[in-house]
């Protein structure tokens, strides 16, 4: 297929792989002035996304997510602990020191051609660090609601014993919009997340219950089995490109054109975080509240799919 | 609703700046940056030549080393490391050094609130010094966040904290830089290029009306800030030392 002469260096005719490999620039800007990108997608849509619930059947908690083809495996464990004695009434989600980070965000040598083994991703730490503040310090002073984890449902005998979550995601497919799969996949699991049942054992110990009743022990917690999540947070990454936005891109998008602006929004429509780390363009009023717009209506996309998701676990 | 600050500053009033440039004797480019007690240390190495390995070789390119305080560096220096090195290339003419690399190393020397605002101006006016060739100058500031909508610009670390522990007043930090152009003001699509945003980072959770708010007063504070950093980037007298070589 060839291409009308675009400038007098070139040939007559190129090939499109060649033009896009060679020009990805003009490649894609002469996409954007028809307002679609290279894979049919108008600027504002996201791409597919799915969800799949109890992905891994060892964990308490998982969940696979794909936005596209960027695939992310959120799984989540939980131990019991004594509880610090600052909070008795509270469990904890991780060790909150470093580097034993609470939310651990992996990006193996599979997802991409660039990731090396032995060299962590330029990435990881930076995703990981970004889903950490999203998910743990997203409190709302107000106890009630105290952000999308109530630290109070993890503690199982005040001031003894309480749970520590520990919740891993790995980056199985990197393509484009890295933060927002992850925040789906972690998001999805605690949805997903079956607190184990367990009971005190004869040494005023807490441990974990098998399936059969052992010695009629009465669980302690059989009643409360799911966590309740508030505001839950839902994020799109939208690249800006002179005068365009162009919502979830792609990684050859995001090497392209590198101003990537990531807005966070709860389910009760707060701003939870508006990322711009940087980049040659940048961003003005009008572009910002285009983003939140974009970003408002890919939450309500979302909570659809995870809806959705849930209530298909729970037919079973 | 009016919110006493501890050092009886107004809302809108920033700490106390000031700003050196060339102290470090050996490396290109040197400037220390402090507001109140927060104080950093930045120096730039460079052009050096080659870019590392995956970085494209018709740009140069910008490599940010963060060293904290005390302890060793980890995931929150690896992110600041990041939102620096973004926000140094976007002020940075990449085009004029191909396939070469300037080093930036960011020395905090004391911490007392709003440290990234504090560093990305002391890396600035240390590329100045060193004589990179920038686009335009950049400018940062913190602004926290309460409750009740009241904003408050360039914390201390009292005033994060203390805002986050207590129940009924907290602390949503947003971090805004804005542009500005030496000397001319275009105009873009209605808004002054001066007004855009180059970085921003949020922590907390707020409304987005807030967020803009916040914005509002962040960028008035800047033009105050930017008139600072360009006095003390004027050139020096002749009769300081200049570096032989």
């Amino acid at each position: 297929m060839g291409l009308p002469n675009v400038s007098g260096d070139l040939s007559a005719e190129m090939d499109v792989d060649a033009f896009r490999r060679l020009f990805p620039l003009r490649f894609y800007e002469r996409h954007l002035v028809e307002s679609i990108r290279p894979d049919a997608r108008p600027l504002g849509r996201a791409r597919d996304t799915t969800l799949a619930l109890g992905a891994v059947a060892s964990a308490d908690g998982s969940a696979l997510a794909k936005i596209g083809l960027t695939t992310m495996l959120a799984a989540i464990k939980m131990e019991v602990m004594t509880p610090s004695t600052e909070t008795p009434d509270e469990g904890s989600i991780g060790i909150n020191i470093e580097p034993f980070s609470a939310i651990d965000f992996h990006m193996p040598p599979i997802c991409s051609p660039l990731v090396r083994p032995g060299r962590p991703a330029e990435a990881e730490p930076v995703v990981s660090k970004q889903l950490s503040d999203t998910i743990l310090r997203h409190v709302d002073c107000f106890s009630v609601i105290s952000g999308m984890i109530n630290l109070k449902e993890l503690s199982l005998i005040n001031g003894k014993a309480a749970w520590m979550v520990y919740l891993d995601i790995y980056c199985l497919d990197a393509d484009g919009a890295l933060f927002d799969a992850a925040l789906l996949s972690a998001v999805a699991a605690f949805s997903h997340l079956q607190i184990p049942v367990v009971s005190l054992n004869d040494h005023g110990k807490v441990v974990l219950m098998s399936e059969e009743n052992e010695g009629g022990k009465d669980p302690v917690n059989k009643e409360k089995r799911k966590l309740t999540l508030s505001s839950i947070p839902f994020s799109l990454t939208c690249i800006l490109h002179k005068n365009y936005i162009l919502a979830d891109p792609t990684a050859e998008e995001e090497s392209i054109m590198e101003t990537l602006v990531t807005v966070v929004l709860d389910s009760s429509g707060q701003l939870v975080s508006l990322y711009k780390p940087g980049g040659p363009v940048l961003a003005y009023t009008s572009a910002i509240q285009d983003c939140v717009a974009l970003t408002r209506q890919r939450v309500k996309e979302l909570r659809k799919i995870l809806d959705e998701a849930l209530s298909g676990m729970e037919v079973y | 609703m009016e919110v006493d600050r501890i050092d009886e500053r107004t809302p809108n009033q920033l700490r106390p700046l000031s700003c050196s440039r060339n102290i470090l004797n050996r490396a290109h480019g040197s400037a220390s940056w402090s507001q109140g007690d927060t104080k950093v240390l930045a120096a730039v190495y460079g052009p050096k030549a080659g870019t590392r390995k995956n970085e494209n070789p018709e740009k140069a390119c910008i490599e940010v080393i963060w060293k904290p305080k005390t302890g060793q560096s980890g995931k929150l220096e690896k992110e600041y490391e990041m939102i620096l090195k973004r926000t140094l290339q976007s002020i940075c003419i990449l085009t004029i050094n191909p396939n070469t690399m300037t080093s930036v190393i960011i020395q905090v020397v004391d911490d007392d609130g709003a440290l990234l605002p504090c560093a990305i101006n002391a890396a600035c006016a240390a590329l100045v010094d060193a004589g990179i060739p920038l686009k335009h100058l950049a400018v940062a500031i913190c602004c926290g966040l309460a409750e009740s909508g009241y904003v408050i610009l360039d914390p201390t670390k009292l005033e994060e904290q203390v805002l986050i522990i207590f129940v009924f007043d907290f602390m949503n930090a947003v971090l805004v830089l804005s542009v500005l152009p030496n000397g001319s003001l275009q105009k873009k699509g209605g808004e002054p290029l001066e007004h855009g945003i180059i970085t921003s980072f949020t922590q907390g959770s707020m409304s987005v009306e807030d967020y803009l708010h916040c914005l509002e007063r962040g960028r008035a504070a800047t033009s105050k800030m930017s008139d600072f950093l360009r006095r003390s980037l004027q050139p020096q007298l002749p009769s300081d030392s200049s570096k032989a070589g």
